[in-house]
């Protein structure tokens, strides 16, 4: 996936189409990727990327469960951004979703419209609130879209929508997405579907592949294996 | 017995002096807690993001829209017995859009950056659309109102006082009363009502297409919500105005009984047809029991806050007043009850169309899946949230009184009419 990431990032933006496809038969539900991106991102609390949706199926002694990651969509027709009143949020020509802070005023419009909850709101709030100083890492600045950003003083990403935005961050300096790295099973792939030669699109093109909420047709660039 | 009656309303001046003092000095603090910090002691979260404060902009744009409207039919069918009530109208319309306005600036995650939806709009948003239509109709609702009170105005110019001053300020120069200007006024008045009416339609409908084209919440999303948000803004914006009327006219004639006995009809029939329109809506969706609609809609029935709907909606904002308005139609003061409780009650409808939508997961098992207080499927407001609503009341009563002192909104002449004789 790396070599891939590489082959594509040689091509022009609006050539490279990025998607994601978890297999679910893999994923064990450690949650290291819901970690990795909050300690990547630097998300404070009430601000989830990709929280893993866990489910149980059967009565004992015929029982499963089923371990569902859940980032954004990337949708190739998202609900969230013709809600915006202000343009504040936009699908890029590689397809990724991205808001812009300075832009954003917070009226969580778009929070209301995805249809995979998938965006959430940043209330300013630290994990070391009512504890006697600032836990360093909180204090460290996020790189997210490419910009050093501290957050403090009510100033963005505070008072803004946030989401998953496939860490461009990484992605754009040959990194793959933190939750692709820390997955322990190798259950999630990242890469270019407009390469015929990734593994991507070979994984998509197989029959066992579903999409979260298909009938809305939003076209999600999420793809499960299951 | 004078004497006695005199001293009850001073009694009771006082005792609604403090009520207000009271609601400045909570409503302050919760303001002041919003700029220190933030949205941090507010319920809401992630999830269900909107709450208290988007249901009363929706609340009072809602009232300021049927206040305006039934207004604006007044000037435009030319109904004379009524046209003497019209700028009190206009004047409630006025300051309830201001409050709605306050409600939802409060809400922003950045209040401070209102002001980009009029340098870079998307006009693919309703919400766009709705601030643009806000702005527009706010522009409008005050014109009509300068031209309303005009006539009335020039007489306040003579005073010395503040009321003078105020009077001399709005007229800037243009104390012209004779009737051919009246005239004029009034032509100019009946065009811009007659242009407000398909404005204040579409804004009070575009506010229930703001909820209806979310097609991620299927709660809101049916082509109802545009009728339901206009029939439910006449309800609202026409009952506060009869309570208005009814408490605050200061002529008791036969004729104000008569306008106030044809509102309280009007304000029934309407009511009447919005509980028609709100049977359709629940009884559509859960007739089979079943669906993500039916889930919804059994929550706000049943679910654990099921009196808002049961006791605010339908015992205190729908049967008690429907009695009321349908049975006691001499009595003024039954009537402005009846009104003041549909509009009070009117509140409930509002929070039942905010927040059951968003207390459904999207995706099953989503509320187990990161615990956190901001990524909950529930929403109870805090006292602070309550907080900045009483805020809002208390500047919409604030707002109210120094206008009624000021403006010549109470004034019972009809418009071109002195309260003295003209001279010839």
């Amino acid at each position: 996936m790396q070599h891939e990431l590489k082959r594509a990032l040689q091509k022009p933006v609006a050539e490279r189409k990025w998607v994601m496809v978890i297999d679910l038969r893999k994923c064990v539900g450690c949650h290291a990727c819901t970690i990795g991106c909050v300690a990547e991102n630097k998300l404070p609390p009430g601000v989830v990327y990709r929280p893993v949706i866990e489910e149980e199926f059967g009565t004992y002694p015929n029982v499963g469960r089923r371990f569902t990651p859940r980032p954004c969509m990337q949708c190739q027709n998202p609900p969230c951004v013709p809600v915006c009143p202000v343009n504040a949020t936009w699908k890029r020509p590689d397809g990724v979703i991205i808001i812009d802070y300075d832009k954003c005023i917070g009226c969580r419009y778009c929070i209301t419209a995805c249809p995979y909850n998938a965006r959430t709101f940043d209330f300013g709030e630290f994990f070391s609130d009512g504890t006697p100083s600032r836990a360093p890492y909180e204090e460290a600045p996020t790189f997210e879209y490419g910009k050093s950003r501290y957050r403090r003083n009510e100033q963005s990403p505070v008072g803004n929508a946030r989401k998953c935005h496939f860490c461009l961050h990484r992605v754009e300096v040959g990194q793959l997405p933190m939750c692709a790295t820390t997955c322990i099973g190798r259950a999630t792939y990242f890469g270019d579907a407009n390469d015929p030669d990734s593994l991507v699109s070979e994984l998509i093109a197989n029959p066992n592949v579903m999409r979260l909420k298909e009938e809305l047709g939003t076209d999600p660039r999420v793809y499960y294996l299951t | 017995m004078a004497t006695n009656a005199a001293t009850h309303q001073r009694i009771g001046s006082k005792a609604l002096i403090a009520v207000w003092l009271l609601l400045v000095l909570i409503g302050a603090q919760g303001l002041w807690l919003r700029f220190v910090s933030g949205h941090q002691p507010a319920a809401y979260g992630s999830y269900v993001t909107w709450g208290l404060w988007v249901a009363t902009y929706i609340y009072f744009a809602g009232i300021s829209a049927g206040a305006y409207l039934l207004t604006s039919l007044v000037y435009v069918g030319k109904l004379r017995r009524f046209e003497r009530f019209a700028p009190l109208g206009l004047f409630v319309a006025a300051i309830t859009m201001m409050l709605a306005l306050i409600a939802i600036l409060v809400d922003l995650g950045h209040m401070g950056r209102f002001y980009y939806i009029f340098f870079r709009p998307n006009f693919s948003s309703m919400m766009a659309w709705m601030v643009w239509l806000y702005a527009a109709y706010t522009v409008l609702v005050l014109a009509q109102l300068r031209l309303a009170l005009r006539p009335r105005l020039v007489e306040h110019s003579r005073d010395a006082g503040v009321r003078g001053r105020v009077a001399r300020f709005l007229l800037a120069g243009r104390t012209d009363a004779a009737p051919e200007q009246l005239d004029a006024d009034k032509r100019k008045l009946r065009l811009l009502a007659a242009l407000g009416i398909p404005l204040v339609v579409t804004f009070s409908g575009g506010v229930g297409a703001l909820f209806a084209t979310v097609v991620a919440q299927p709660y809101w999303h049916t082509a109802l919500y545009p009728i339901f948000f206009l029939t439910g803004a006449v309800v609202s914006g026409g009952a506060l105005l009869l309570a208005a009327i009814a408490f605050l006219w200061p002529e008791r004639d036969e004729a104000l009984q008569s306008a106030i006995g044809s509102l309280a009809s009007l304000v029934l029939a309407v009511l009447l047809f919005d509980l028609m329109l709100e049977w359709a809506e629940f009884s559509v969706a859960m007739w089979y029991g079943i669906g993500h609609q039916n889930a919804m809609m059994s929550r706000v029935l049943w679910g654990p806050y099921w009196y808002v709907f049961w006791v605010f909606h339908i015992l205190i904002g729908s049967l008690i007043p429907i009695g009321i308005l349908a049975r006691h139609r001499r009595s003024s003061f039954a009537l402005g009850i009846g009104g003041l409780l549909v509009a009070g009650a009117f509140m409930a409808v509002r929070l039942n169309i905010v927040i059951p939508a968003l207390v459904e997961p999207q995706l099953k098992g989503l509320e187990e899946a990161y615990y956190d207080k901001r990524l909950v499927f529930e929403y109870l407001p805090t006292w602070f949230e309550w907080q900045v609503v009483f805020f809002v009341l208390a500047a919409g009563i604030a707002l109210f009184y120094v206008g009624c002192r000021l403006l010549p909104v109470l004034n019972s002449s009809q418009f071109g009419e002195s309260n003295e004789p003209r001279q010839h």
